[in-house]
């Protein structure tokens, strides 16, 4: 039976005075795939800091498996060009790892050929999988991914994702990530949690992107990311008639 | 003769704020901090006008200074305001502040130049010894933090994660400016201690592979510069910290054209 990683109850976070999220209640129970989407501003990247306890709740608790090993991907790596730092050097901060150990963490996140390479002359997509590879190395119970995906085009989010998946698969860890690329994410999640400053909807990802509350939040005409999943689902189930009423 | 005499002295105070200079200059690099140094070192010519005023050492009136002004500056920036402003804000007051506050002591004729540029003849072997220790605790606390320090550069977000603490390092960092700063004034002068610690280091990062190996050579490099600038300013008659510069840009110009001829 699958037991609960990570929890918040009755959550509230302040920037300031400002309140950010309020009454967050949200669980991620082990090997599920939970996709956190909502607008910018809405407080997705203070939800995920919070959880890995970056920033300290202004009320409610955060419960986490005693010992939970959290492997934490940020948003991006900026690496100033002065910097000279291989990816191999860069899994041994701030402690020297086992070098079998950051091998194996390099070959799943599929970037074992790059590990003399200088962080600085890598690609995007690369430097994601070097922070995914660093996050394996403590062979975490659960990944949490800020926007992982950020700055990458359509065919590196999906295919970061499907890495995301096959980790997932070989490793059982959960995954807990932030995105804003529903159509993206959606077939490699178990459940999304659609926030605003406070959990609007969540479930299954096809319930939650025919929500209402979704559908007030990013529009119904909001072109690609809708049209793209709409597209789908009318040929999943044959439904012309939604499809005409477009 | 050459020896025991200010030349000695003053190259040694040299190569000990260069060898200090660059492993630290290399996170002011790398972190961005180019303008925070600056805005550290302008506000210790305030430092020494009330070391002068109260009659303490120098070298503890620009210390207390700098350090001041770079916890000012630390907690302006993080309220949100913008950071370079703020800096800008916080430098150009505080030299002012500590030029007419100098001009105003009525007792003291000092030599303004020597703090702005660095004054060899003023080397004293005091001074040798504040700079050689300073020094070497400055290299101590890089040794020490060196793997947290450049984790919390690449992202401070995976240091918490890995339980390393980005105030913390950057409470290092500013601590250990401020005693570069401090050092510094009677060799390169208030205005031009912050090449020390960026020269160095961008003339030799194309040659590096390593932060270990980049922190070496920009020591070795400043050293050297130091060394040869303060003979140059012995030898031409000019002051002692723009030579040293002038000698650091001519070296940096010198690894641009080896990167652009080489295959």
């Amino acid at each position: 039976m699958s037991r609960i990683l990570l929890q918040a109850d009755r959550l509230d976070m302040r920037h300031g005075a400002t309140p950010v999220l309020s009454d967050v209640s949200l669980a991620i129970r082990s090997g599920e795939i939970v996709t956190i989407v909502g607008p910018n501003g809405s407080g997705k990247s203070t939800l995920l800091r919070a959880l890995v306890g970056a920033l300290p709740p202004a009320g409610g608790r955060i419960e986490r498996a005693p010992g939970l090993r959290i492997g934490y991907v940020p948003q991006t790596l900026v690496v100033d060009p002065h910097l000279p730092m291989t990816v191999a050097r860069f899994l041994n901060l701030p402690h020297r790892v086992d070098a079998a150990r950051a091998d194996a963490a390099l070959t799943r996140a599929g970037m074992a050929p790059h590990a003399q390479s200088q962080l600085g002359t890598l690609s995007g997509g690369q430097r994601q999988r070097v922070l995914l590879a660093r996050a394996l190395l403590s062979d975490p119970e659960i990944l949490i991914l800020d926007e992982p995906t950020q700055g990458l085009d359509q065919p590196g989010s999906a295919a970061f994702y499907r890495q995301i998946e096959a980790i997932r698969g070989e490793t059982g860890c959960a995954v807990l990530m932030v995105s804003h690329e529903l159509h993206v994410v959606m077939s490699a999640s178990d459940r999304v949690i659609c926030l605003n400053g406070h959990v609007c909807c969540e479930g299954h990802p096809e319930q939650v992107a025919s929500a209402p509350e979704y559908r007030a939040l990013f529009g119904t005409g909001t072109g690609g990311a809708l049209a793209l999943y709409r597209h789908e689902h009318a040929h999943h189930h044959h439904d012309h008639d939604h499809e005409a009423a477009e | 003769m050459f020896f025991d005499g200010f030349l000695l002295r003053a190259g040694l105070a040299g190569i000990g704020v260069a060898l200090a200079a660059g492993p630290l200059g290399c996170f002011v690099v790398w972190r961005r901090m180019a303008y925070f140094s600056d805005a550290t070192a302008h506000a210790s010519i305030l430092g020494v006008a009330m070391a002068l005023a109260f009659d303490v050492p120098i070298f503890a009136g620009a210390l207390l200074i700098a350090l001041g002004a770079a916890f000012a500056v630390s907690a302006l920036s993080d309220r949100g305001a913008s950071s370079d402003t703020i800096l800008g804000v916080v430098a150009h007051s505080a030299l002012a502040f500590g030029l007419v506050a100098v001009s105003l002591l009525p007792t003291v004729r000092i030599d303004l130049m020597g703090y702005l540029f660095g004054d060899i003849l003023a080397v004293t072997r005091t001074d040798v010894a504040l700079v050689w220790g300073g020094a070497v605790l400055v290299l101590a606390l890089l040794a020490w933090r060196w793997s947290a320090l450049l984790l919390a550069t690449l992202s401070p977000d995976l240091a918490r994660a890995s339980g390393v603490s980005p105030d913390r390092e950057q409470l290092v960092l500013t601590v250990t400016l401020a005693i570069v700063v401090a050092c510094g004034i009677k060799v390169v002068g208030a205005l031009l201690v912050g090449a020390l610690l960026l020269i160095p280091v961008s003339t030799m990062r194309p040659f590096c592979r390593t932060p270990e190996r980049l922190g070496a050579l920009a020591a070795g490099l400043g050293g050297l510069g130091s060394a040869v600038g303060l003979w140059s300013s012995y030898v031409l008659d000019v002051p002692a910290g723009p030579s040293i510069v002038c000698v650091l840009s001519l070296g940096f110009l010198a690894s641009r054209v080896v990167v652009l001829v080489r295959p």
